[in-house]
């Protein structure tokens, strides 16, 4: 799961080229010469075999189908931030989804998350924040109960999220780790879905930020896994990696069929566990 | 360089981002002199850009530069302090700095030298004495007093007070005309401000625009902006709207007002935005 050294450094080597972050350049001003002579070196042939290896990683060669009326994925095209790119990934009401992976083609490790869906989720709309190292296809897969995957792309433009340090200073980045929120984004009705928004303080250090004091990159340390159950009924698992934005903020369905208790479960490669539960519907905390 | 008060020297920044063709001396850099000794605030963009300060020092006084300000950890004000190493002089940081640099020298480092080429910046700087709340420097006959700031542009601002000739030498606590960046709490900015509107400085410097503005006066544009922009991500939190939407919506009203305004303000909005959420 973690990523390697030498990937890690031939990766900052590839971000390199993007602008300050502060004062800050916006993605658009990203667009100076090195930048644009180093995206447009991958053409459209190399970034379809990068998917389809990628496809045959993650999939093992299962067909993956064009996923429109199934899955849709939305980004900015021009991510003002590369370290907090929003995602979005609406699902066709009724779909029958076990889970739904999300893949940065680009980014060190392109798995950025994967969800699956117990009986309590209304995997009707997701949203997330990730890190984007450098212009790349990002691709949403629903994977069907029966199986089948479909598939949604967009291409994103923006670069150096990966490098970016967390905050001006890592150690404060730890201070509140653990500490979470959870907003219900609508009216509580027993038994009707409803969407809430979890926010999570963690750094997620992917390795790739360097400490200039030590000379090393500070080590990664990043959630891997988020479990989500409703009166002991599970709304979704995630497995994520180091692609989630520092301070992680997740929007998912869920359909309470009475008052009761979301509970969190938040693990990161550290072994560090992180509980949380959110009475339902008082919701936050 | 202009001598914005008696022994108070300020080059203006260009209202730019960094680009070959500046240098990076996009911030008001500058240096005061006391009757035994010399203080830079700050040292400039790049190592050339610390260089000409240095010269313009020599041009000015042949005393002994004995302390290098370094009022937060952003590269225009900071990179230019490789410059000064002959001289051998007290750095002078926020306590937060040391972890600031640590965590973003090399990345400020490879982006500057990306764009102005190798050995334009040189290895980190680290500061070599560090303030917690206050202290003083005695240039002889002439007192700086520091404050170390609570988050506020960064989370590592330290501004400068030379009683002398009542200036407040507020580096990136204040931005006029050039659109200030959040990079530290949005809160915690206008609390700052606030401290620093009741100081008995009449005339302040800013890290950006003009090298001398009149005090509290000067102030009330970035606050009038800050305040704007705390209001109207609040409200669009509140209304549920995604933070890359608020990014695009959030204190549209401010953009006459300001140079760089596309170029930052969607950034402030996504700062202010995830430091607010938490509320």
């Amino acid at each position: 799961m973690g990523v390697t050294r030498s990937l890690v450094l031939s990766m900052l080597v590839l971000g390199s080229a993007a602008l300050l972050v502060a004062p800050r350049v916006p993605a658009a001003q990203d667009d100076t010469a090195a930048i644009m002579k180093q995206h447009a070196a991958e053409d459209a042939a190399e970034r379809a075999a990068r998917w389809q290896s990628l496809q045959q990683a993650v999939f093992g060669g299962r067909a993956v189908q064009e996923g429109a009326g199934v899955i849709q994925i939305e980004t900015p095209e021009h991510a003002l931030d590369a370290a907090l790119v929003p995602v979005t990934l609406t699902l066709k009401p009724g779909t029958a989804v076990k889970g739904v992976y999300l893949v940065i083609d680009n980014n060190p490790a392109p798995v950025a998350g994967h969800f699956t869906f117990g009986p309590r989720a209304d995997p009707a709309v997701i949203k997330l924040r990730v890190r984007v190292n450098m212009y790349t296809y990002i691709h949403a897969v629903a994977e069907g109960v029966d199986g089948k995957l479909y598939v949604s792309q967009q291409f994103v433009k923006t670069s150096g999220g990966c490098s970016a340090p967390v905050g001006p200073d890592n150690t404060e980045a730890l201070k509140d780790v653990g500490l979470m929120k959870l907003h219900l984004l609508g009216t509580f009705k027993p038994g009707k879905p409803l969407q809430a928004q979890l926010m999570i303080r963690h750094p997620n250090f992917n390795g790739m930020q360097m400490d200039q004091a030590t000379r090393t990159f500070t080590p990664a340390r990043f959630i891997r896994t988020i479990d989500a159950s409703y009166d002991g009924a599970q709304v979704f698992h995630l497995d994520s990696d180091i692609s989630l934005s520092t301070d992680p903020v997740i929007t998912f369905g869920f359909v309470p069929d009475r008052q009761g208790t979301m509970k969190l479960l938040v693990r990161d490669s550290d072994n560090a566990l992180f509980n949380h539960s959110f009475d339902v519907p008082a919701g936050s905390g | 360089m202009s001598e914005v008060a008696p022994g108070l020297f300020m080059r203006r920044g260009v209202d730019e981002d960094l680009s070959a063709s500046n240098d990076d001396a996009i911030a008001n850099i500058g240096f005061v002199v006391g009757r035994d000794a010399v203080a830079v605030t700050d040292a400039g963009g790049s190592l050339s850009d610390g260089r000409r300060l240095r010269a313009s020092i020599r041009r000015v006084t042949p005393l002994p530069i004995r302390y290098v300000l370094m009022s937060h950890v952003h590269p225009d004000h900071v990179f230019g302090a490789g410059a000064f190493g002959a001289d051998r002089p007290t750095y002078v940081g926020h306590a937060a700095l040391p972890g600031a640099l640590a965590a973003r020298w090399e990345y400020y480092r490879t982006r500057t030298e990306a764009v102005l080429g190798k050995d334009t910046v040189g290895p980190v700087v680290m500061p070599t004495m560090l303030v917690k709340e206050r202290a003083e420097l005695d240039l002889g006959g002439r007192v700086l007093e520091l404050t170390a700031h609570a988050a506020a542009h960064t989370d590592c601002d330290l501004s400068a007070f030379d009683r002398e000739s009542s200036t407040l030498i507020a580096a990136d606590l204040l931005f006029v005309r050039r659109v200030p960046s959040l990079d530290g709490s949005l809160k915690g900015w206008l609390r700052e401000l606030a401290l620093l509107k009741s100081l008995p400085a009449r005339h302040a410097v800013p890290g950006h625009g003009p090298t001398s503005v009149k005090w509290p006066e000067g102030g009330r544009d970035l606050e009038r902006y800050l305040q704007v922009l705390l209001r109207g991500t609040r409200a669009a939190i509140k209304k549920g709207v995604e933070i890359d939407a608020a990014a695009k919506s959030v204190a549209l009203s401010e953009r006459g007002r300001w140079v760089l305004f596309d170029d930052y303000n969607g950034h402030n909005v996504l700062q202010a935005f995830k430091e607010l959420e938490w509320e």
